[in-house]
């Protein structure tokens, strides 16, 4: 059989083409464009053969280090807009477009306060000393000797989001200061060990190497728990935004304290009581009093798909997926409600269910196609159940910044389109 | 570590089966001996972190106010503004009583419950373009002139790690621990 003679001629195309703007969507709403697209894709589906089985494609290694799909060029980090300056500022995981658990190197979010350094490894150290027997100094190749350990973390900026209005339109608008990765390093403790702590031994002061020197104190007992020196993320090396050659990672706690381009670790008795611990990263109560050293992220889960700013073609089946997290432990529990908040009916959890990580909530629906709200809601094992933006309102205030673990529920309208049910 | 230690022999063929299990030396000579002795000139060089609750490792040297408007005007009111009322950088001055209104203005004045973290903050991280490029004394001085547009300081003032520490900041008291969990 030969080919040709079974593909439509260019002209019955043309005819196939008119057919359908006839016949459906108005002709003068498609550009010429439009139709030049529609037609290039018409050739590549069936009954045709694709354009990409008939030529080779690119030879292995044309890319030596790979990047997605150029049709995926819109999945990015969300970087604000006319912000005052973006040396101390963050950009966001796309998390609607995201599946899994694991967040892609380079969609991890970031926020710095001096700029991203450009570190050369070999140049980099860690001092190590303070209330130690032995202060010790590291090179990157002496911290890669010790016995090493990889455990999948999630990490969330403590502002994510704030309390007040206008509140975002996305998943990632919301919650997107938050991603998970595989860490690898060595225990924090192994490292303390090696210097023999004294008895007076209580915060470990840990400092950055960028431009903001960032500063802050940690408990003696998170260090001598899952505390890690972390210099790998996803299989590879660190990447300069999340503190390459090297971290610390405090699992479950405020992504601020998880020190990047770390070199120097100070054994102290009392915490420092840097900017980052007085100034900002302390939670202000509405009768003015603020709550300092509040380490630990709180259970909270979103729904990704369907989200804000995405839209239901129609009718049907759609799964609601999307990703839950606690600092105090594992995920127990995700619940779905339909109406309002009014009843809740637990959702699937995908595993592995681990540890202070991301974990992945399933939960079948049909869609009537009438107006409904869906919204999820998180359980750790400590039994803790996420709240309400407006309980926690209720005892925080507005002006509180850090800290908000609110369910944030979504508005699905007749026509399938997905917004914010807060705003 | 001695108890430990003894009990160890017993609980290793138990262990050699689990990967995960890390050698942990269990006394000081048998560490893994990675690293070397930092000097004190290494040490000393980086330590620059100061104690705001008690102004601890606040370097010799002073400055007094009037240097401090000097070194403000030149290296700081671009991003900070004339008067400390902010622009690309923070708002400095103002803002007390806001505190537990709708619209709090957190400033070094009216918010922050250490003086001495001024120095330490403004030492390793400011002026934003250059940081660590000012002078110990000079970092007293434009301490010294945020403190004085908070009115916490007299214009004549001379600031040093003793009367540094001795500060007693307006919303000191007004911290208090972490109660969560909190909603339940
Ligand atoms: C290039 C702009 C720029 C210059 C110049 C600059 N700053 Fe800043 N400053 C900032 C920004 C931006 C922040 C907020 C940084 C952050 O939050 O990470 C800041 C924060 C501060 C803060 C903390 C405010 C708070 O309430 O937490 C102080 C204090 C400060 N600067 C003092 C100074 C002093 C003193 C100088 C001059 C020696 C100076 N700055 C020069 C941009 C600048």
């Amino acid at each position: 059989m030969k080919q040709e003679s079974d593909r439509p001629s260019a002209a019955s195309r043309r005819r196939f083409l008119q057919g359908a703007v006839v016949g459906g969507v108005a002709a003068s709403a498609l550009s010429r464009d439009a139709i030049a697209e529609t037609a290039k894709a018409a050739d590549n589906l069936p009954p045709n053969v694709p354009e990409w089985m008939k030529t080779p494609g690119d030879p292995a290694g044309s890319q030596p280090y790979g990047t997605p799909s150029e049709y995926e060029k819109n999945v990015v980090r969300h970087v604000p807009k006319n912000a005052p300056q973006y040396l101390s500022a963050a950009s966001r995981t796309p998390l609607q477009d995201l599946d899994g658990i694991i967040t892609p190197n380079g969609l991890f979010y970031e926020r710095h306060h001096g700029g991203v350094p450009n570190i050369d490894p070999a140049q980099h150290r860690l001092v190590l000393h303070g209330l130690v027997e032995k202060p010790l100094i590291f090179t990157m190749e002496d911290i890669r000797r010790f016995p090493s350990q990889s455990r999948i973390h999630f990490l969330e900026c403590s502002g994510n989001p704030i309390y007040t209005k206008p509140y975002g339109k996305t998943a990632s608008d919301l919650v997107g200061l938050l991603s998970c990765a595989e860490w690898t390093g060595v225990s924090l403790k192994l490292v303390l060990q090696e210097a023999g702590l004294k008895p007076e031994a209580k915060w470990v002061v840990a400092e950055g190497a960028d431009a903001a020197a960032m500063t802050r104190s940690i408990p003696i007992e998170k260090c001598l728990d899952d505390a890690m020196l972390v210099y790998s993320q996803n299989g590879e090396r660190l990447r300069p935004q999340q503190g390459y050659p090297l971290r610390i990672l405090l699992p479950g706690f405020e992504g601020n304290m998880n020190v990047k381009w770390l070199r120097r670790l100070k054994v102290t008795a009392e915490p420092v009581y840097s900017r980052e611990e007085t100034s900002k990263y302390t939670d202000l109560m509405a009768d003015g009093v603020a709550r300092e050293f509040t380490f630990y992220m709180e259970a909270k889960s979103i729904i990704t798909r369907p989200s804000g700013g995405q839209r239901l073609a129609a009718p049907g089946f759609h799964e609601i997926t999307g990703i839950a997290w606690s600092g105090h432990g594992k995920i127990r529990r995700v619940d779905i409600s339909l109406d309002e908040g009014k009843s809740w009916q637990e959702a699937q959890l995908q595993e592995p269910i681990l540890t202070r990580a991301i974990t992945r909530f399933r939960f079948p629906w049909h869609w009537d196609g009438k107006p409904v709200v869906i919204q999820s809601r998180a359980t750790d094992e400590t039994g803790y159940v996420q709240p309400t933006l407006a309980e926690l309102v209720s005892v925080r205030g507005e002006n509180s910044f850090y800290h908000n673990n609110a369910i944030w529920p979504w508005r699905i309208a007749a026509n399938g389109e997905i917004s914010n049910a807060q705003a | 570590m001695r108890k430990r230690n003894a009990g160890l022999s017993s609980m290793t063929v138990l262990l050699a089966a689990c990967t995960w299990q890390v050698y942990v030396p269990a006394q000081a000579q048998e560490r893994y001996a990675i690293g070397r002795d930092a000097t004190p000139a290494e040490i000393a060089a980086w330590n620059i972190d100061v104690g705001g609750n008690n102004g601890s490792n606040l370097p010799p040297g002073s400055g007094t106010v009037e240097r401090g408007r000097a070194v403000y005007a030149e290296q700081c009111a671009s991003c900070h503004g004339e008067k400390g009322q902010g622009g690309i950088g923070d708002r400095l001055v103002g803002g007390e009583g806001t505190l537990a209104s709708p619209k709090p203005v957190k400033t070094v004045g009216s918010y922050w419950p250490y003086a001495p973290t001024l120095f330490d903050y403004i030492r390793r991280a400011m002026p934003m373009n250059a940081p660590q490029s000012l002078s110990d004394p000079d970092v007293y001085a434009v301490s010294a002139y945020v403190l004085h547009m908070n009115g916490l300081l007299p214009s004549d003032a001379t600031l040093d790690a003793k009367s540094l520490s001795a500060i007693k900041m307006p919303n000191r008291d007004k911290f208090v621990g972490d109660p969560r969990p909190d909603v339940k």
